[in-house]
C-alpha cells in the first residue's frame, strides 16, 4: 500500500535535471509567478496558514522567519540555503538537489522576492561534490532565462545565487558556523548577540533556510495553502521529506504527511525489516535524536506526538535497528560521530563528549560501574544544559533517551567483565 | 534609554536595557562566577561558567545574555550550581593538577572557581594532554597542556596587537591555542610582548622565569651584581604584595633589592633622561640635515620586534638610540666599570622591568659593547616580587632607601617614559628647550596623556609646527606605518609602545593589567613626575657629568658605539645559538 | 618526509585559482579545496598555506585554523586517491566492518593508511549522506553503494594506474 505523498518530491526523477525546459513543461517557475501576483505580505500570511516549519530540525516557523527578514532594511540582504546536510542518516536534501535543483531555486528566488534579497548563497557539504557543479549548472540555465540576475520577471526584483561547499564539518549546518564558513573562518558557531535576520554574513541581514523549506514553497503556493493543510494534522501540516535506512528492506527518501504512524512508515513504506528480523529501536532526527523502542511505534509521525515522547522530527531522518543490535553499541558509533564533529570552543561540548565517550565506551567493553551509569547521565544533562550551540546541547540526546528506554541494557555492561569471568 | 526591571534570586534590582546579567547581578551584590571573561574583552561564552536559569529548565551565559524586562532569574537554582559544578568539573579533568608547583599558584583562575566551588572529588577520569611545553623563547613559555581555551591569549594577540601569531586550530579534543603548524614562538613572528600571559587565566602562558640565573649571580662572590629598575615597575610592584594599584613605592623596592643583596641599586630613569639627550639631538639632526621622518622611538623591544618582522622596509624611520635598558647596560660594563676599577667581566647587570620582551632584546646580537652584553639578566616585575616574597621580605612594611649614585639621578621625564606618551612628552621638554632657548612655560603636554589609541599634537619650535604622534598597542602604530607605507604621514616625531597604556601595562606586569588598573598605574607615574625638583632630561645633573666626564656630545663617537644600534628585518626562523653563551654566565658557578 | 617543495608551475595554478576568486579572502576555505585537489598528495602543505596566507592578507595562523578544522582539507600528505569508508551509526547497523575488511586486504593497508606507491589513502569518514545504500564508501568525490566483495574490488581496480 502506498502510503507516499507527491508535493515536494512531484518532480523527483520525472525530468532531467540539465533541461530547464523539461522544468518548464512541469510547471516549473509558476509558483514565482504566482508569488509575484500575490506580493510579500500574502506570500508571508499564507506560509503562516500553511504551518512550515524550519524542515532542516529547528523547526521555527517559516512564515515567521520570513516576516522577520522581510521588516529588516538594507540594501544588500543575504539569503543562504543550508544544503550542509550532515546528519548521519539524513539525505533528503541530496534527494531535492539531485533531483529537482531548480525547485530549490525557485524557492530560494521567492525568498528573496518576499524579503527583498539580493544576494544567495547554496551551501553544499564537500560530501555532495558531485552535486555542486550540477547545481552550478541549474542556476546558469535559470539565469540564461531570466528567473536570476536584473529585474527578475518584471518584478523589480535583482537576484543572484552562488554555490559555496562546505569542507566537511558537521557543526556548519549551524547557521552562524554556516556563516563564519562563507567568510573564510573555521567554521565554529557564532555568539549570536542579534538574530542572524539582522546581523549575518558579512554582519549584514540574513535568512538561513534548510534546502526542503525552500523546496517547499513553490508546491504550496503552486496547489493553494488550502489544499496543502489538508495534508498533516492539526499541528503539523503538511507534508515531509523523511530518510528512511537501516536495517530496512526499502531504505530512500520518501515523502509522507504528518500524522502516518511510525509503523506505516517502516512496514509499508520502507518493506519491514531486513531479513524478516524484529524491529528493536528506532532514531528519529539523525545522530543527534532520540532513541525509541520499538513498542512505540504505533504514535503518529508529527511535532506533537513525538515531543510527548521526547523525541522530535529533526531532520527527518527514520533509523531502523534490528534486534540484534545492542543499544550501548550503537550509541558508541553516535559517540564517535560527535567527539569527531564538535568544533571544540565550548567546555560542555569538547569535555563533556570526551568523558562521554570514554564511559560509553566502558559500557561497551562491559567493565562499566555502577557509578558509571550516574556519571554518564550527570554529563550528558550538564552538555544539554550548558552548550554553546545545538550540537552540543544535542549530542546527549540519545543517550539520555536510551537511558530512559533500555536502562536494562546499560545495566547488563556493568561488570559484565568481573561477573563472567 | 529604556529601563529594564527584572528580579535576581528574588531581589528586584533596574538596570538600563542592554546590561548583562552579569553586570545586573552585580549591582544586587551577586558575583556570578566566570571564567572566560575579561573586563576589557569581548564577550566569549565559551567557558560556560556564567550559565544562569532564566526560565525553569533553560540556562544562559550571564557575561552574554542581556537582561530583557521582566525576566527572573536564579543563580543558585540546583540546575544551576550542578550545571556549573559539572562544568568545572569538566575543565578539571583536563587540566593538570599540579597546582603547588604551578607558576600560577594562588593568581589561579580556575583555582579561585574550584575554591569557591569546594571541589573536591569527581568521578570523571582525567585525560590531560601531554603537551611539550615551548621554552625556545627567552621571554613567553607556553605550556598548553594548561589551557582551558577561554581565548583570550587569541583576542589580545590578534585585536589588541594585531600580529595573530596565536590562533584557535583543530577541533574537539584536539582544539587548542597555536601558531601556525604548531611552530614554537621562537620561529613564528611573535614580538614577545606578554600581554597574553597577562590575560591568561591560568599557568599556560608565562613570563620565562630567571630568578635562579639572578639568585646564583647574587651568591656569586666574584660578581658585582648591580640592579636597575624600570619606571613602571614603582607604581605596580606594589601589588603582587596587596597595595592598590598606582600606588609609588619606588623607596620600598630599593630597600628590597639591597636586602636581596645586590651591590648598587639604580634607576632605569636616568637611562631615560640620556635617552632623551640622545634621541631628542638625533630627531633635531634628521630635522637639520633632511634625514628619514617620521623618526619613531625605540625604546620598546615589542615594538622593535614588531616593525623588524612586518614592516621591514620602515626600519629606517626607526631612532638608532638603544632603549634605556640597553643604554644603562652598556654603561654600566664601561663608564661604571672604569669608575669602580672593575673589569667588565665582574659585573652582573639585572634589570627589572614591566615587559617580557626585555629579556628578547637583552639577548639580541647587536646588545653589546665591547664584547660584554649590556645586561645580563632581566627580571619581569612578577619575577621580582616573587624572589622579594621568597627571601621572606615584609615589603609594604619596609623602611624606604634611596637609590645609589650616580645613576639614580633622576628627572621626571625619564619616569613618564612608563605610560603611553611619556617618550614624547619627555622629549618634547628637552627638545623645545634645546631649539628656541627658552623655558616651557608648561611642562605638562596634555595632548599625548591618556589612553586614546592614537594621539597627535602640534608643537611650535620656533615658527616651525612639528606634527607628532604617539601609538600604543600595535594594533594602533599599525595604522601608522601603514600611513608612513603610503606616503601619507606629515608627522615628524612618532612615539610607539608596543602594549596598551605603554609600559605600565606591559607584560611582565603583575596579573590583573585591566585597563581600569593601567589608568590607575598612569595616575601614580604622573603623581611621581609632578613631585620631581627636576622635569626636564637635559637638567639632570648626572647626565651632564656623564657627556663631560666620558660621552663628549649627544651622537658622538661613543655614544655612537655604546647607546645607538641597528635593526635588520626578521624572517620567521632566527638563529638562537648565542643565547647558550650567554645562559653560561650566571650558571657556571654555584 | 622530504620538505614539500613549491615549484614554478604550482604557484601557477595557485595564483590563477586565486584569481577566479577575485583574491577574496572569504573564500579561502573553498580556494583550499580547490588547491588542494591540484596537489597530488593532497594536502596544504605549510608553504601553501603561507603562501596563499600572504596574497589573500590572512595571517598565517588562521589559514592554518581552517586547515586543521575541516576534514576535507588536509594538513599532512594523503595518497593520490582517498578512500573513505562511513562509519556512522548507520552504516554500523548496516556492518560497515565487513567493507572494511575487503578495503584493507585489497588495498594491503590498514585505516588511516597510505600504501607505499602513493596511490590510495584508506581513511573512516562520518558520513557523507550515502545511507540509503549503505554500507558505502567514497573515493576522491564519488560515492560507492550496495556493495558486494566483487564490486568493491572492481572499484578499486579502476583507480589503480589514475
Amino acid at each position: 500500500m502506498n502510503r507516499t505523498v507527491n508535493i515536494i518530491s512531484k518532480n523527483f526523477k520525472k525530468y532531467n535535471p540539465e533541461s530547464i525546459e523539461e522544468y518548464l513543461e512541469l510547471g516549473g517557475f509558476e509558483a514565482l509567478k504566482k508569488a509575484i501576483e500575490m506580493g510579500p505580505q500574502e506570500i508571508i500570511s499564507t506560509l503562516k496558514t500553511s504551518g512550515l516549519k524550519g524542515r532542516g530540525g529547528a523547526a521555527f516557523s517559516t512564515g515567521r522567519k520570513w516576516e522577520y527578514s522581510a521588516n529588516v532594511k538594507g540594501d544588500k540582504k543575504f539569503i543562504i540555503c543550508n544544503a550542509d546536510e550532515g546528519e548521519p542518516a539524513t539525505f533528503k536534501d541530496r534527494y531535492l538537489l539531485e533531483y529537482d535543483p531548480f525547485k530549490v531555486i525557485e524557492g530560494m528566488i521567492i525568498a528573496a522576492y518576499t524579503t527583498g534579497s539580493t544576494d544567495g548563497y547554496i551551501y553544499i557539504r564537500e560530501e555532495y561534490k558531485y552535486l555542486h557543479n550540477k547545481v552550478r549548472k541549474a542556476i546558469e540555465l535559470a539565469e540564461k532565462h531570466g528567473f536570476l540576475g536584473k529585474n527578475i520577471l518584471g518584478s523589480g526584483l535583482n537576484f543572484n545565487i552562488k554555490v559555496v561547499s562546505g569542507a566537511g564539518a558537521y557543526v556548519c549546518g549551524e547557521s552562524t558556523a554556516l556563516i563564519e564558513s562563507i567568510e573564510g573562518k573555521s567554521g565554529r558557531p557564532r555568539l549570536k548577540l542579534t538574530r542572524t535576520s539582522k546581523q549575518g554574513l558579512f554582519g549584514l541581514p540574513t535568512l538561513v533556510n534548510n534546502v526542503e523549506t525552500l523546496a517547499a514553497v513553490p508546491p504550496i503556493l503552486e496547489m493553494g495553502v488550502e489544499e496543502y493543510i489538508k495534508y498533516g494534522t492539526h499541528t503539523s501540516k503538511g507534508t515531509k521529506l523523511i530518510s528512511l535506512c537501516g536495517n530496512v528492506n526499502k531504505p530512500g527518501a520518501y515523502e509522507v504527511p504528518f500524522g502516518i504512524t511510525l509503523r506505516e512508515i517502516i512496514y509499508d513504506i520502507g518493506g519491514g525489516i531486513k531479513d524478516g528480523k524484529q524491529l528493536k529501536f528506532l532514531q528519529l532526527g539523525g545522530a543527534s535524536g532520540a532513541i525509541i523502542p520499538a513498542k512505540l511505534i504505533d504514535i503518529k509521525y508529527c511535532y506533537e506526538d513525538l515531543e510527548e515522547h521526547g523525541a522530535s522530527v529533526g531532520s527527518g531522518a527514520i533509523l531502523v535497528a534490528d534486534e540484534t543490535n545492542k543499544v550501548t553499541h550503537f550509541l558508541k558509533s553516535v559517540q564517535d560521530f560527535f567527539i569527531h564533529e564538535s568544533c571544540g570552543k565550548c567546555t560542555p561540548c569538547r569535555e563533556g563528549n570526551r568523558q562521554l565517550t570514554k564511559i560509553i565506551n566502558r559500557f561497551v567493553t562491559g567493565n562499566a560501574s555502577v557509578e558509571d551509569l550516574k556519571t554518564v547521565e550527570k554529563f550528558a544533562n550538564v552538555m544539554k544544559y550548558a552548550s554553546f550551540c545545538g550540537l552540543g546541547q544535542t549530542a546527549p540526546t540519545a543517550l539520555l533517551t536510551a537511558i530512559k528506554y533500555f536502562p536494562v541494557e546499560f545495566y547488563q555492561q556493568i561488570d559484565r567483565i568481573r561477573k563472567t569471568s | 534609554m529604556k529601563n529594564c526591571t527584572i528580579t535576581i534570586d528574588n531581589k528586584e534590582v533596574t538596570v538600563p536595557e542592554g546590561t548583562s546579567i552579569l553586570e545586573a547581578a552585580k549591582k544586587v551584590s551577586i558575583n556570578i562566577p566566570t571564567l572566560c571573561n575579561h573586563p576589557d574583552q569581548t564577550v566569549k561564552a565559551n567557558c560556560r561558567i556564567c550559565l544562569v536559569e532564566t526560565k525553569p529548565g533553560k540556562l544562559e551565559t550571564a557575561c552574554s545574555t542581556k537582561v530583557r524586562d521582566g525576566m527572573t532569574i536564579n543563580t543558585v537554582s540546583k540546575l544551576v550550581r550542578d550545571t556549573q559544578r559539572g562544568v568545572l568539573e569538566l575543565i578539571l579533568a583536563n587540566h593538570p593538577q599540579d597546582c603547588l608547583k604551578c607558576i600560577r599558584n594562588g593568581k589561579c583562575e580556575l583555582q579561585k572557581l574550584c575554591e569557591m566551588f569546594h571541589i573536591s572529588k569527581s568521578n570523571l577520569e582525567d585525560e590531560i594532554d601531554a603537551l611539550e611545553k615551548d621554552e625556545s623563547n627567552p621571554s613567553i613559555v607556553r605550556d598548553h597542556s594548561k589551557c582551558i581555551k577561554c581565548n583570550r591569549c587569541i583576542e589580545v594577540c590578534q585585536e589588541v596587537q594585531g600580529v595573530s601569531i596565536l590562533s584557535h586550530a583543530h577541533r574537539s579534543t584536539k582544539y587548542c591555542i597555536t601558531p601556525a603548524f604548531e611552530k614554537k614562538l621562537v620561529n613564528t613572528l611573535c614580538v614577545f610582548c606578554g600581554q597574553c600571559t597577562s590575560v591568561c587565566p591560568v599557568g599556560a602562558l608565562y613570563e620565562k622565569d630567571d630568578t635562579e640565573k639572578v639568585w646564583n649571580a647574587l651568591y656569586n662572590d666574584n660578581l658585582h651584581v648591580i640592579v636597575q629598575i624600570a619606571p613602571a615597575v614603582r607604581v605596580s610592584i606594589g601589588e603582587e604584595f596587596g597595595a592598590k594599584p598606582g600606588t609609588k613605592v619606588t623607596g620600598k623596592v630599593v630597600a628590597a633589592l639591597r636586602r636581596l643583596g645586590f651591590d648598587k641599586v639604580f634607576d632605569t630613569d636616568f637611562t631615560a633622561d640620556l635617552t632623551i639627550m640622545e634621541e631628542g639631538h638625533e630627531l633635531l639632526d634628521r630635522i637639520n640635515r633632511g634625514g628619514t621622518l617620521p623618526m619613531i622611538t625605540s625604546c620598546s623591544p615589542g615594538w622593535i620586534n614588531y616593525i623588524e618582522g612586518f614592516y621591514p622596509q620602515l626600519l629606517d624611520h626607526l631612532s638608532s638610540c638603544k632603549s634605556p635598558q640597553q643604554m644603562f647596560g652598556a654603561l654600566s660594563k664601561t663608564y661604571y666599570a672604569k669608575k669602580l676599577d672593575l673589569d667588565p667581566s665582574q659585573i652582573f647587570t639585572v634589570s627589572i622591568m614591566p615587559c617580557t620582551a626585555k629579556k628578547y632584546e637583552a639577548e639580541r646580537k647587536e646588545m653589546s659593547s665591547y664584547g660584554y652584553r649590556d645586561v645580563d639578566a632581566v627580571l619581569t616585575t612578577r619575577e621580582l616580587a616573587r624572589m622579594i616574597k621568597s627571601a621572606s621580605i615584609d615589603f609594604l612594611n619596609i623602611e624606604e632607601e634611596n637609590f645609589d649614585e650616580p645613576f639614580g639621578i633622576t628627572t621626571g621625564a625619564g619616569v613618564i617614559f612608563g605610560v603611553t606618551g611619556g617618550v614624547m612628552e619627555a622629549a618634547l621638554r628637552t627638545v623645545y628647550e634645546v631649539v628656541t632657548e627658552h623655558e616651557l612655560e608648561n611642562l605638562d603636554f596634555m595632548d599625548v596623556r591618556g589612553l586614546e589609541g592614537i594621539k597627535e599634537a602640534t608643537v611650535d619650535l620656533n615658527g616651525t609646527p612639528i606634527k607628532v604622534a604617539v601609538a600604543h598597542g600595535l594594533s594602533n602604530a599599525k595604522k601608522i606605518l601603514n600611513q608612513i607605507n603610503e606616503g601619507k604621514s606629515d608627522y615628524t616625531f612618532i612615539e610607539v609602545m608596543c602594549c596598551p597604556g605603554g609600559c605600565i601595562g606591559g607584560g611582565g606586569q603583575p596579573i590583573g593589567s585591566t585597563m581600569k588598573v593601567r589608568e590607575e598605574r598612569i595616575k601614580g607615574i604622573y603623581d611621581v613626575d609632578k613631585v620631581m625638583p627636576l622635569r626636564k632630561s637635559h637638567e639632570n645633573p648626572a647626565v651632564k657629568e656623564l657627556y663631560e666626564e666620558f660621552l663628549g656630545q649627544p651622537l658622538g663617537k661613543i655614544s655612537h658605539k655604546l647607546l645607538h644600534t641597528t635593526y635588520s628585518p626578521r624572517s620567521e626562523k632566527i638563529d638562537f645559538d648565542y643565547l647558550q653563551w650567554n645562559n653560561e654566565i650566571a650558571l657556571t658557578e654555584e | 618526509m622530504d620538505k614539500f617543495k613549491v615549484d614554478q608551475e604550482l604557484i601557477a595554478k595557485i595564483d590563477r585559482i586565486l584569481e577566479s576568486y577575485d583574491y577574496d579572502d572569504n573564500s579561502v576555505v573553498n580556494i583550499l579545496l580547490e588547491i588542494q585537489s591540484h596537489i597530488p598528495e593532497n594536502y596544504i602543505p605549510e608553504e601553501v598555506a603561507k603562501y596563499v596566507g600572504i596574497e589573500l592578507g590572512i595571517p598565517t595562523s588562521k589559514v592554518y585554523d581552517v586547515i586543521t578544522f575541516f576534514s576535507a582539507i588536509n594538513d599532512k600528505p594523503k595518497g593520490r586517491h582517498v578512500v573513505q569508508l562511513c562509519k556512522s551509526s548507520v552504516c554500523r547497523l548496516n556492518k560497515y566492518q565487513t567493507i572494511r575488511d575487503v578495503l584493507e586486504e585489497e588495498l594491503k593497508i590498514k585505516m588511516g593508511e597510505t600504501t607505499k606507491d602513493g596511490q590510495f589513502t584508506l581513511r573512516y569518514s562520518a558520513c557523507f549522506g550515502a545511507c540509503d545504500i549503505s554500507p558505502a564508501f567514497r573515493i576522491d568525490d564519488k560515492v560507492y553503494g550496495n556493495l558486494t566483495k566483487g564490486k568493491i574490488k572492481e572499484i578499486i581496480n579502476t583507480y589503480r594506474g589514475l
